[in-house]
């Protein structure tokens, strides 16, 4: 006994190496080089999606337009205790500043930046870098600006440019909540008249549970009777719910609107039955109706496809125990095969969860203004009023949820038994 | 399956029932993409049943909208653009999906599970976030309307369908096959070609399919990075829809079903012969 173990321990390789060295050795190789594989593929990720993502929620903590365009007047802000007016030097830096903006033509930028969090800034500096400009001597900045317009003079208004003028700021996700900063330049809640954005992330909220609830509501019957069918049957009817999963989500779409529009099949056929007047046809489309309706359909796959293989593997011989042992058909549906779909029905409800509340197509085609959801608001903010810090916040909090509920997608589901078709 | 004899005419009442309801499920998936198809042929400019298309008059039906796209040089070029973008996105996202899923398939393959999250991402993150996010980006750089970067971010966001069906393909693959391929003396090139590609080859196939569809389907990212040069075909169904909605969309959307009744039964060929090359009977 005692030679082998002393045996055990001085096993060399061919080369004389002790063997749990060469072993270390050979398991770091192979960490090398499987990871060597993944490399370009993490990079190009990390370049193309990580990178743009990451820099884009900096976006949202993150201004430098008012640092940028007014380098002196913020310079000459930061000596100011911020009581009563400014001194000179940044009345002195302010004008000459707005002036050269006015020149290189990026005063437009300035007022708008401004404007985004004091109401009526933009005409109020349009306005004075107008006048400005036709000035010779600035050098009694403050006398010659209280006097193009009072509010020059008001501790309020430069308080706030001096929050501005912080590259750093709270400002974006401030909004994105539903709160402003108040004269003082505390944090307060909107009035109840002005909030914007709570009401939408629960109106996307609410929206997409009921999404999810219809195609639970669709899906469970649907995959409950391909589970049972025989194997050529189930395999038909499955093309059915393939199908619409592979054709193009605009085509979707668009076949929605062909149906539900006012003179649309849905309601000539209503009429045809006479079920409604010609004049009384439905509204369905460019409301919330429409984007629950064509979203429910868009996204019905997305349940069957995992409750299905759920489904598939319940053995029914538990249920025809159950049946033998005195249950009603009801009972035994309830209390034996339910619980055993229920890992199918959360991993659909999620998915079907997640994708909804992210929706853009389907909601900026059919929603019309009352179908709109969070998605939406952030492609206004992207593409029309050009608030990007605005628009990085909300897809920041979008982000988070999404992330949250995909964290709990992985625990009950997990990435890897993730079903493609 | 017929109902045994027994079943009172509470149970029946019930089964058929159950069918009945059913079977709506059923039509509501499926009419919508079924009713796209007739109305495409529709000899005038409306989006419904017109009298005569019901009497089946033949002066009802005609080709007018098909003509309409190979007469409209903005739709041809949308046609080439997304057949551009998504082959080229496909190429790319295939053959970096692939080589990492080898990576993510070994046993010493370290983080797996943060690499694997990483990897994924592309297809959790809402795509309006990453179209916001990819247009602040590649504007700066100057990749913004250009056909490299529209690939490039398509290629991104095809990539973790490649990367997920691949490793679910290496799940079953037997590496004594590789090993004894290097005993007999092959490189580990020679190796991936001759012995790991034609088994995992399916899996390959089907995530390419994946990858193309997501780049041929994909329309948020077009309207934030391509400019109207690189409009592909759901950027140029989107337009219509908003702005001038004309039966020609119908026409195009006919053509789209088609090519997706293709795809999908290249896919479910490609299953079954993934079933029976790795030995699973249904």
């Amino acid at each position: 006994m005692a030679e082998l173990t002393a045996d055990t321990t001085l096993i060399t390789t061919a080369d004389g190496q002790p063997l749990k060295l060469k072993l270390r050795q050979s398991t770091r190789i192979n960490r090398i080089k499987a990871f060597a594989l993944v490399v370009p593929l993490l990079v190009f990720i990390l370049v193309t999606f990580a990178f743009p993502l990451a820099d884009m929620l900096t976006r949202s903590v993150r201004d430098p337009t008012v640092a940028k365009l007014l380098p002196r007047t913020t310079e000459a802000l930061k000596a100011w205790d911020g009581t009563g007016q400014p001194p000179d030097s940044v009345y002195l830096a302010i004008a000459e500043e707005m002036v050269a903006r006015r020149e290189d033509r990026t005063i437009g930028k300035v007022a708008g930046r401004l404007n985004y969090e004091i109401t009526g800034a933009r005409s109020l500096v349009q306005k004075t870098g107008r006048k400005l400009a036709r000035r010779e001597d600035l050098s009694n900045a403050r006398e010659i600006l209280t006097k193009i317009d009072r509010r020059w003079a008001d501790p309020l208004l430069w308080r706030a440019i001096r929050r501005l003028s912080r590259p750093f700021t709270l400002a974006f996700y401030v909004s994105a909540l539903d709160y402003t900063y108040n004269a003082a330049g505390k944090i307060v809640a909107q009035p109840e008249d002005r909030r914007i954005y709570i009401p939408l992330f629960l109106r996307t909220l609410w929206v997409s549970l009921s999404i999810t609830g219809f195609c639970l509501l669709l899906g469970y019957p649907i995959s409950y009777l391909m589970a049972t069918l025989p194997l050529r049957t189930s395999n038909l009817l499955m093309i059915m719910v393939l199908l619409p999963f592979w054709t193009s989500l605009l085509v979707r779409t668009t076949a929605w609107v062909v149906l539900l529009q006012r003179q649309g099949v849905i309601n000539d056929l209503l009429v045809w039955f006479g079920i409604i007047g010609d004049n009384e046809r439905l509204q369905m489309i460019y409301n919330m109706t429409g984007t629950i309706i064509a979203m429910t359909h868009i996204l019905l796959p997305f349940m069957v496809l995992p409750l299905f293989s759920v489904m598939k593997g319940i053995s029914p011989s538990y249920v025809r125990a159950a049946r033998s042992l005195g249950a009603s058909p009801a009972r035994a549906f309830w209390r034996v095969y339910f619980p055993q779909t229920v890992p199918g029905i959360g991993a659909g409800s999620l998915l079907v969860f997640i994708l909804a509340i992210g929706y853009y197509i389907t909601p900026a085609l059919v929603g019309g203004r009352t179908g709109q959801l969070i998605s939406n608001m952030i492609a206004y903010h992207m593409q029309k009023s050009l608030n990007w810090g605005l628009a990085s916040a909300l897809g920041g909090l979008l982000l988070v949820g999404v992330l949250a509920l995909y964290w709990l997608y992985n625990r009950i589901v997990g990435i890897n038994n993730m079903k493609l078709g | 399956m017929a109902l045994p004899p027994y079943v009172g005419p509470l149970g029946r009442t019930w089964h058929y029932g159950f069918r009945v309801a059913c079977g709506l499920i059923f039509l509501f998936l499926i009419a919508p993409i079924l009713v796209i198809i007739p109305l495409s042929f529709n000899a005038q400019p409306y989006f419904t049943f017109t009298h005569d298309m019901l009497a089946l008059k033949a002066s009802a039906f005609s080709l007018r909208w098909y003509q309409d796209i190979v007469g409209n040089p903005q739709w041809l070029h949308s046609i080439k653009n997304s057949f551009i973008v998504g082959t080229s996105a496909t190429a790319l996202a295939t053959s970096l999906g692939t080589v990492a899923a080898l990576g993510l398939s070994r046993s010493h393959m370290p983080y797996r599970s943060a690499v694997m999250g990483l990897l994924i991402s592309p297809m959790i993150v809402p795509v309006i976030i990453t179209a916001a996010a990819m247009f602040f980006f590649y504007s700066g750089i100057g990749l913004a309307q250009t056909y490299l970067g529209l690939i490039l971010a398509h290629t991104a966001l095809g990539t973790p369908f490649v990367v997920i069906t691949v490793t679910a393909t290496l799940v079953g693959f037997d590496h004594s096959l590789t090993r004894a391929a290097a005993m007999l003396g092959a490189t580990p090139t020679r190796t991936f070609f001759k012995v790991t590609m034609p088994l995992i080859l399916p899996g390959v196939i089907s995530g390419a399919l994946f990858a193309f569809v997501t780049s041929f389907d994909e329309v948020v990212v077009v309207i934030f990075l391509a400019g109207f040069e690189q409009r592909t075909i759901p950027r140029q169904m989107w337009a219509g829809i908003r702005e001038q909605i004309s039966p020609t969309i119908l026409a195009v959307a006919t053509l789209l079903i088609g090519f997706s009744i293709i795809l999908m039964t290249a896919l479910e060929l490609l299953r079954r012969r993934n079933e029976r090359l790795r030995g699973i009977h249904p």
